[in-house]
């Protein structure tokens, strides 16, 4: 940024307004993606579900105060009731306030590994981009990570370095890095990909020409030219991250690894309600729920943002 | 696919020999046996589900019950245990005794007298040069072998001639039926394991993976911890056994799923081992497929407390490692923590949760047969908090800020590990809350079966490394007499990377008095006398909490109601009597023809 505007502030008129413009159509920019936003429908259903989830989990167990890993076995297997709102699992758990502790974890992994991976995966695809030298290189590097069977290896990676990060942060702060970092570590391929392509295209464009040309550092190019106009589809890769780590940390849970076994999550909650599906097929379903609505209103969300920040797939005319 | 071709022409030679090339395969295993048909094909093939798949079929290396049950199919000792405990001949002609002359007056040795005409399944005849093969196999100190309490004291095997064996003792020995007597020491053959003797035991996977037997059935395929597919083996000295031609023991998937697979689908036809909550089991058997069996024998889940430093922190070769007791556990050490442990925990709270009528309240570790039980300890089905948390206050450990005690740094904070099912999770849960009440702090870690039980020396996560704390587990006995299984908890049965971390003392607790009340036992002939030692023993593991019991569980097991011939047992391999199974009706085909179409 500050190459331009020192730049601009020792020339002419006309390179001031542009500037002038530059931070209007900035500013604007966020309303305008306001505007086409709101008129994807379920974007906005999207959003206020999600909305809702996280302000649930966030301020629900200070409202819902019972512990979600009390056992009480005089009250198991329990229907709706003002007590436990609903229910209880075969162990005398409440299962509402396990929703909302389990939400808590949900959200804070997803948006931890989403961010992670999204790090590794710009910071790779702009490198590979950007530096032809480092190209190939980098992309073999992300196709070794894409051929690799991320299952197995998210089992060995937990084996190995579990009882490391549990002694030095404690078993559940160390479980949440592990996972965070495992499923960032291993998701970031795709973003890489996407990123480098659209660095390639953006290079060769003349305001990226007409930057080198004045001189302007590589850096300075990538965070001023070429980060912003690739703003669409890192957000969109940054949404389905967050479905994908929420997914991801599931699945661990769901085969018994992951978080120690009475914390709960919704891929636990699931995992140990899959038995009493016949039974007791709530304990299923609201896990289940949980995990779809809040996977699916940010692929909504995701969906909307790109048609919404790329100027040639708006909708709308402004 | 003969539509298919017909209705899109292939274009190019290579499409019509791939499509020739697939039809004939589709075709090829009925025009093979022309006479038989899909029904006859499923009614004499047996599915058995074993959700902890065998990881080898070679009892000697592993202390896998999953693993001895899956190898008792093709491999058999010289007697079983039939289900009320007793001993039945298989591969002897009769049980030694005084009378027939197999027991010596001076208890000094036994003699087993082997079936004639038995042959292996490869046609070769078996004899006493097996038996004597299989002792020394296993008695080789190299080899870390996981049936070695029951060769104890042998001195040497002497082979009298082909087909009568004798086993001559150090000393004597007034119970000698432990060596040959159960699935978990079957006869090996000679000529296939020669070469796998000592430390070359671990590396011959093809013989582990496929012994040559002489039960009833052969190996065709093993997959380690997937599936074990068998054929009836032709030359099984009963020829018209076993009904069954062809047997698959699947592995995988977890207790319930295999419940409902028996119980509420009726796809398989035998389920081992269904640690489920009650309350499924209840509503899957009123789908009317099958029933679930049971048989009590001496099974106990149990806490094993480690004697050893557990820490993390530590390195390898000293992790869990005894090290002549000079590594121990910073508190489990302490008697006064291992007795507040066992008091706050509630017995028929486990049980009402995880076992009903499948479990009862254990407060020892030999729980059957009732001769052998003692009487001393049954208080432990009331727990007693407040005892417990005086106890800890009188040793010294106080609590903390954040309520858990502790005293001189060290603070009461537990890893308690146990395999993945959601019954032992539960009971994690239970005894988790159960044991703040006294300010200790668990932190609950699950592992899958297949890998906790699966003895695999390379796996930092199986019950015999024991890199936590805590582990809670089942083990039992085979037979009617504990004394071979009592020795398990001897100081030279430590697991270590010695013994390949082999051995059965897991919680690495033992005295000097106790190896000499074992060896005591070991030649005591007097029937009453022996009760008294078996229950001293018990008594000293119990009260010196080396463990922690938990719940005397019955085995539990499902079957089709269309299978017939399975006497439940608790005492041996729940297939011992694998070869008298058959099927009751011919029309069992119903439930199982969309596998056989497929």
């Amino acid at each position: 940024m500050g190459w331009l505007i020192q730049g601009s502030s020792t020339n002419s008129m006309a390179s001031n307004v542009a500037v002038k413009q530059t931070i209007d159509y900035d500013q604007s920019m966020w309303y305008v993606t306001w505007i086409a936003f709101r008129n994807h429908k379920g974007a906005l259903v999207g959003a206020a579900v999600l909305g809702v989830i996280v302000f649930a989990v966030l301020i629900g167990p200070f409202i819902y105060t019972v512990d979600p890993q009390y056992v009480d076995l005089s009250i198991k297997n329990q229907g709706f009731s003002a007590d436990h709102l609903l229910g209880t699992d075969n162990l005398g758990r409440d299962l509402f306030a396990q929703l909302l502790a389990g939400g808590r974890i949900a959200l804070a992994v997803g948006l931890s590994a989403m961010l992670l991976s999204l790090f590794f995966g710009t910071l790779i695809g702009v490198l590979a981009g950007y530096f032809r030298m480092l190209d190939g290189p980098l992309m073999r590097f992300t196709d070794l990570f894409l051929a690799l069977p991320l299952l197995p290896l998210l089992l060995v990676i937990i084996l190995l370095f579990r009882d490391v990060l549990r002694a030095a942060i404690g078993p559940e702060a160390g479980i949440f890095l592990l996972i965070v970092f495992v499923i960032g570590v291993t998701s970031w391929m795709q973003t890489a990909r996407i990123v480098r392509g659209e660095t390639l295209s953006l290079k060769e464009r003349e305001f990226v020409k007409a930057a080198v040309s004045v001189g302007a550092s590589n850096w300075s190019i990538v965070f001023r030219h070429i980060l912003p106009n690739m703003l669409s589809p890192i957000m969109v890769s940054a949404t389905l991250g967050v479905a994908n780590a929420i997914i991801t940390e599931s699945t661990l849970s769901f085969l018994g690894l992951g978080f120690p076994p009475d914390f709960p999550t919704w891929g636990r909650l699931l995992f140990d309600g899959a038995n009493f599906i016949t039974l007791a097929p709530e304990r299923v379903i609201w896990p289940g729920l949980a995990i779809s609505l809040v996977v699916l209103s940010v692929n909504y969300i995701g969906d909307a943002l790109r048609d919404a920040i790329d100027p040639r797939r708006r909708q709308l005319t402004v | 696919m003969e539509q298919l071709t017909s209705t899109y022409p292939p274009r190019c030679p290579f499409w019509i020999l791939l499509s020739c090339a697939l039809l004939l395969w589709a075709c090829s295993p009925s025009e093979k046996n022309p006479n038989v048909t899909k029904e006859e094909i499923v009614d004499r093939h047996l599915d058995v589900l074993y959700w902890q798949a065998p990881s080898t079929l070679n009892p000697y290396l592993s202390g896998g019950t999953k693993d001895m049950e899956a190898a008792s199919m093709i491999i058999e000792p010289l007697a079983h245990f039939d289900e009320n405990g007793q001993i039945v001949p298989t591969l002897a002609q009769e049980i030694p005794s005084f009378e027939n002359g197999g027991l010596s007056e001076d208890h000094m040795s036994i003699t087993w007298k082997l079936l004639p005409n038995v042959t292996w399944s490869d046609s070769t005849p078996f004899t006493a040069e097996d038996v004597k093969f299989t002792a020394d196999y296993c008695m080789n100190d190299e080899m870390g072998c996981n049936a070695l309490v029951e060769f104890q004291d042998i001195d040497e095997i002497v082979v009298i001639d082909e087909l009568t064996v004798q086993l001559r003792f150090k000393k004597p020995k007034p119970h000698p039926f432990d060596a040959f007597v159960g699935s978990n020491n079957p006869i090996l053959q000679k000529a296939q394991f020669e070469n796998c003797t000592g430390l070359r035991a671990q590396e011959c996977t093809e013989q582990n993976f496929g012994p040559i037997g002489t039960g009833p059935f052969k190996i065709v395929e093993f997959r380690a911890n997937d599936v074990a597919t068998y054929v009836a083996n032709e030359n099984y000295r009963e020829s018209d056994k076993p009904y069954f031609q062809t047997a698959t023991i699947k592995g995988g998937g977890d207790a319930a799923s295999a419940a409902r697979a028996v119980l509420a689908t009726g796809e398989y036809d035998y389920a081992w081992n269904l640690q489920v909550e009650p309350e499924i089991l209840t509503q899957m058997s009123q789908a009317g497929y099958g029933e679930i069996v049971t048989g009590y024998g001496s099974q106990i889940e149990r806490l094993m407390l480690n004697f050893t430093n557990a820490n993390s922190a530590l390195d390898l070769d000293k992790r869990s490692v005894y090290m002549d007791g000079n590594n121990p556990h910073p508190f489990i050490t302490d008697f006064n923590v291992r007795k507040a442990l066992s008091l706050a925990i509630d017995r028929n709270m486990l049980v009402e949760h995880g076992y009903g009528a499948g479990g009862a309240p254990a407060c020892n570790v030999v729980p059957a047969p009732l001769r052998f039980r003692s009487p001393n300890n049954d208080s432990c089905t009331e727990s007693n908090v407040e005892l417990a948390n005086q106890l800890l206050d009188e040793a010294g450990w106080i609590r903390g800020d954040d309520g858990v005690r502790e005293k001189d740094g060290v603070k009461l904070s537990i890893l308690f590990q146990t395999s993945t099912n959601t019954v032992r999770q539960g009971t994690q849960a239970l005894i988790k809350q159960m044991w703040s009440a006294i300010g200790v702090e668990t932190e609950l870690r699950n592992i899958d079966g297949a890998v906790f039980f699966g003895g695999d020396p390379a796996s930092p996560d199986t019950l015999q490394k024991f890199y936590s704390d805590v582990e809670m587990y089942t083990n039992a006995f085979l037979g009617n007499d504990p004394e071979s299984y009592l020795a398990n908890f001897t100081c030279d049965q430590i697991t270590s990377p010695k013994n390949d971390w082999l051995g059965t003392n897991v919680n690495r607790a033992c005295t000097p008095e106790y190896d000499k009340i074992v060896t005591e036992l070991s030649i005591t002939a007097d029937p009453q006398k022996r009760e008294e030692l078996a229950i001293l023993l018990n008594d000293t593991v119990i009260q010196n909490y080396w463990l922690i019991p938990l719940i005397h569980r019955a085995s539990l097991s499902a079957r089709l109601y269309s299978l017939g011939g399975v006497r439940m047992n608790g005492w041996d391999s729940e297939l011992w009597n694998v070869a008298d199974w058959y099927r009751i009706e011919a029309n069992v085909f119903i439930f199982k023809e969309a596998e056989v179409s497929n």
